[in-house]
């Protein structure tokens, strides 16, 4: 009785110590649970690289995207500057929808209010951050910026798409203007 | 104890500044930190060469135009200008006509200042501060010890004079006669009524134990993998404030919140190259390691931080997934994070504080459902505005819940 209860609690420590948490937990029959699809960013040994995410072929393009011309260079950079012009017109709803892209995406450096004193500045981690009003620029030379990025700035093309730069560069024209007062 | 390092850190630098000398570093300091620094490093290059003495390179003069007017001395044709121009791949250096010599001064003086290095002074007197904070500790323990051990010697001296005095006075003290008592567990044994009980509630117990045993298998609460790269959320979503937008970008728009491709991370990387911020000494995570962990980075992106180019030579980065639904449940952050305006630390716990992430959610149908039968659905979405009005007039209320909506029907997640 007594070494049988000892047996007992001996498993059930056991069981409760091989909790690890580095490691998955038991699963109990999980035929459906894995899935033989290709899962997102998975490893694959369909592809030469191995993984699943694989980059478009060259040359495709998406549907609805169109091409950016204007080449990534000084002077690509002032071509946009005075020729590229928003296909957007301004509107509370693309500028509100620019604020909340503006805050999750260039706050961190350029500061809510586009003095370059976003948190990384302040804390020091990231200097030399240009306040917009000291910088001569237009909403084509933000969209080229956004799309290539400029010198300690890098691109921020893939994280928004064209309509969503398009309103960034609106509200910032905005934080500029309003920091001239 | 880390505030305590940054006054001492602060008193120890203190008195050193103060000269005019060092007035002008600190000005410079301000100057390039605001101008110069995004391309400028002092010791490493960066987008532009590093500026330890520039000074010794160039004379006086043809810095003061550079800094002022580089783009013009290039035109003119000034052959250093364009030396170093072509040798930076022809970036343009932004201009500053607007400084003084004054303020250039400032800014190539801090390019030459090497701070007296005060680190040794730190580390001893942090250690000593540390040590502090274990004397404490150390002395308390003594001091009950001996409290301890005093109270006990004093207990067994009045004990035996009180058996003196008992003796002398006449009073005899006989030791209890013992008596042949059965053990307790034979008691037990033999007693019907308390073994019934005891097994009753014994296997009633191991029930419990073996269905809660049971009923988490397959559920990776807790789940915390180790991860190629030591990428802290505390340091960046926490202590950095970077939005979880930011890196998780497709949480926005689509099924997945996706893990951020290693382009987002050099965004900053490119940057910041070591890590200065704070320790966390317990777990052993110096700042050595933190760099080391952004060179783990560098490695895998291909990034050759000594001339500041890309190789081309990168490897994946194999991150371990850690939420992972079984592959006939959908879900959709989209609808959640977007549409819904749920915070992600509503399902993924307080990832601003993990320092190496957890699993907090459970991620099973009941926590799922639970919610959806608590949860009003927004309203003032326009583009279900109609449903919305429908549904709120079936069902007679103001407010609709997710499951009113639909949200338990086992066909919207299971298909
Ligand atoms: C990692 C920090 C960082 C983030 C995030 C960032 N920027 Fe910048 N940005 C910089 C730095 C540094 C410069 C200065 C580059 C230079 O020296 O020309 C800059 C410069 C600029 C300029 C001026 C370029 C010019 O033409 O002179 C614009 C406009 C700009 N950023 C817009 C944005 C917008 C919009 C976003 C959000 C999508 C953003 N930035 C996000 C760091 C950042
Ligand atoms: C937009 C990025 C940028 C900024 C901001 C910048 N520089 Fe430069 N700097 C460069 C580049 C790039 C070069 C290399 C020459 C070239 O390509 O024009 C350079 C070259 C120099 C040189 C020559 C160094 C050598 O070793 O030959 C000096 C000196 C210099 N910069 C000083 C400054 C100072 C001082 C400031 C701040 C007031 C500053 N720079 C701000 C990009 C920048
Ligand atoms: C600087 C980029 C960055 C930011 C900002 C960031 N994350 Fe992450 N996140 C990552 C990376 C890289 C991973 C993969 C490594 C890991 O799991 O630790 C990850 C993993 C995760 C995971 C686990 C994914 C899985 O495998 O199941 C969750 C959940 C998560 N992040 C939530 C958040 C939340 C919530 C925030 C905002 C508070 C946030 N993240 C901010 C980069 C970021
Ligand atoms: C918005 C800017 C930003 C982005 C994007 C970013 N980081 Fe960081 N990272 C930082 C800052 C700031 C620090 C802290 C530096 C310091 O305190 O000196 C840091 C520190 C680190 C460290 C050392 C501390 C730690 O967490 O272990 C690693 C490793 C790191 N980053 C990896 C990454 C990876 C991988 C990514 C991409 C998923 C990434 N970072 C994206 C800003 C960023
Ligand atoms: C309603 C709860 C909920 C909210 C809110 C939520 N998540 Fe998730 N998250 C989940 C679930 C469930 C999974 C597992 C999904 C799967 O396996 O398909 C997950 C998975 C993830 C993953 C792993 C990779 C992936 O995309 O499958 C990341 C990263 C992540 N979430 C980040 C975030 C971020 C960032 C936010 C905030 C914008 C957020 N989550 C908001 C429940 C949520
Ligand atoms: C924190 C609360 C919460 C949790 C946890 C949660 N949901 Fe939801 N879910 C919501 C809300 C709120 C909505 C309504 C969004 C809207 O306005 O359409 C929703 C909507 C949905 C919808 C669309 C319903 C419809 O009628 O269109 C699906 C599918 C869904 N959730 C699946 C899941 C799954 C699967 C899980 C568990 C892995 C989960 N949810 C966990 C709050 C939650
Ligand atoms: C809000 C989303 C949601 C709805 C609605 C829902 N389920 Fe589920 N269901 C889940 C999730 C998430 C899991 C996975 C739980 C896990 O992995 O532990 C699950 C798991 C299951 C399983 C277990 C499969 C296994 O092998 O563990 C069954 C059976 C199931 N669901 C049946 C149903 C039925 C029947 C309905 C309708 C009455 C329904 N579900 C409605 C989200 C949902």
């Amino acid at each position: 009785m007594r070494n049988s209860s000892i047996l007992i609690l001996f498993i059930g420590l056991t069981l409760i110590s091989c909790f690890d948490p580095s490691k998955p937990n038991f699963q109990y029959f999980p035929d459906m649970y894995e899935s033989l699809a290709y899962e997102t960013y998975a490893e694959s040994d369909g592809f030469s690289n191995g993984i699943e995410a694989q980059v478009p072929v060259e040359g495709t393009i998406p549907r609805g995207w169109e091409p950016y011309d204007y080449p990534d260079s000084n002077e690509g950079y002032e071509m946009a500057k005075s020729n590229l012009l928003s296909p957007l017109d301004i509107s509370d709803n693309n500028l509100s929808q620019g604020k909340e892209l503006y805050e999750i995406y260039c706050s961190v450096c350029h500061g809510d209010k586009g003095d370059g004193m976003g948190i990384l500045a302040q804390r020091e981690k990231f200097l030399g951050i240009p306040a917009y009003i000291d910088r001569e620029i237009t909403p084509g030379s933000i969209y080229h910026v956004l799309m290539y990025g400029i010198n300690a700035m890098g691109s921020h093309a893939g994280q928004v798409n064209e309509e969503e730069r398009w309103q960034i560069a609106q509200y910032v024209m905005k934080l500029r203007e309003e920091s001239k007062k | 104890m880390l505030h305590l390092k940054r006054i001492l850190l602060v008193t120890l630098l203190l008195p050193s500044f103060g000269f005019s000398q060092e007035e002008d570093v600190q000005a410079g300091k301000a100057l390039f930190n605001a101008n110069c620094a995004a391309c400028h490093q002092l010791n490493r290059k960066a987008v532009g060469p590093a500026l330890k003495g520039v000074t010794e390179k160039y004379d006086r003069e043809w810095l003061y135009k550079w800094i002022k007017n580089g783009t013009q001395m290039i035109k003119d044709g000034d052959p250093q200008a364009v030396a170093i121009w072509e040798e930076y791949n022809r970036a343009v250096m932004t201009n500053y006509p607007q400084f003084s010599n004054e303020q250039i001064d400032n800014i190539l003086a801090y390019t030459n200042y090497t701070p007296p290095a005060p680190a040794a002074a730190v580390a001893t007197s942090a250690e000593t501060v540390s040590q502090g904070s274990d004397i404490s500790v150390n002395i308390i323990l003594a001091v009950t010890i001996v409290i301890f051990t005093i109270l006990i010697v004093m207990l067994f001296l009045v004990q035996r004079t009180l058996i003196k005095i008992a003796n002398a006075s006449g009073v005899k003290i006989e030791p209890e006669p013992r008596r042949n008592i059965k053990p307790l567990w034979k008691a037990v044994v033999e007693n019907q009524f308390i073994m019934f009980v005891l097994v009753i509630g014994f296997l009633l117990s191991s029930a419990y134990f073996t269905y809660g045993y049971l009923m988490q298998i397959g559920i990776d609460q807790g789940y915390a993998p180790i991860q190629p790269i030591h990428y802290s959320h505390k340091i960046h979503a926490g202590a950095n404030q970077i939005e979880c937008k930011y890196c998780h970008s497709s949480a926005r728009v689509s099924k997945h919140s996706g893990i951020p491709s290693l382009n987002v991370c050099m965004n900053c990387h490119e940057y910041i190259g070591e890590y200065n911020g704070e320790e966390d000494l317990e777990n052993g995570y110096t700042k050595d390691f933190y760099t080391n962990e952004i060179k783990k980075l560098y490695s895998a992106v291909g990034w050759d931080e000594e001339n500041q180019v890309y190789t081309g030579n990168t490897q994946p980065v194999k991150w371990i997934r850690i939420h992972n639904l079984p592959d006939f449940v959908y879900f959709n952050h989209a609808q959640h994070a977007q549409v819904a305006k749920i915070e992600c630390q509503t399902c993924h716990g307080p990832v601003e504080e993990m320092e190496i992430l957890y699993q907090y959610s459970p991620l099973t149908m009941g926590w799922c459902i639970d919610c959806h039968r608590e949860s009003n659905v927004d309203k003032d979405n326009e583009y279900y505005q109609k449903v919305h009005e429908e549904l709120s007039k079936k069902y007679g209320v103001e407010k609709l819940t997710v499951a009113q909506l639909g949200g338990i029907e086992c066909a919207k997640c299971h298909y």
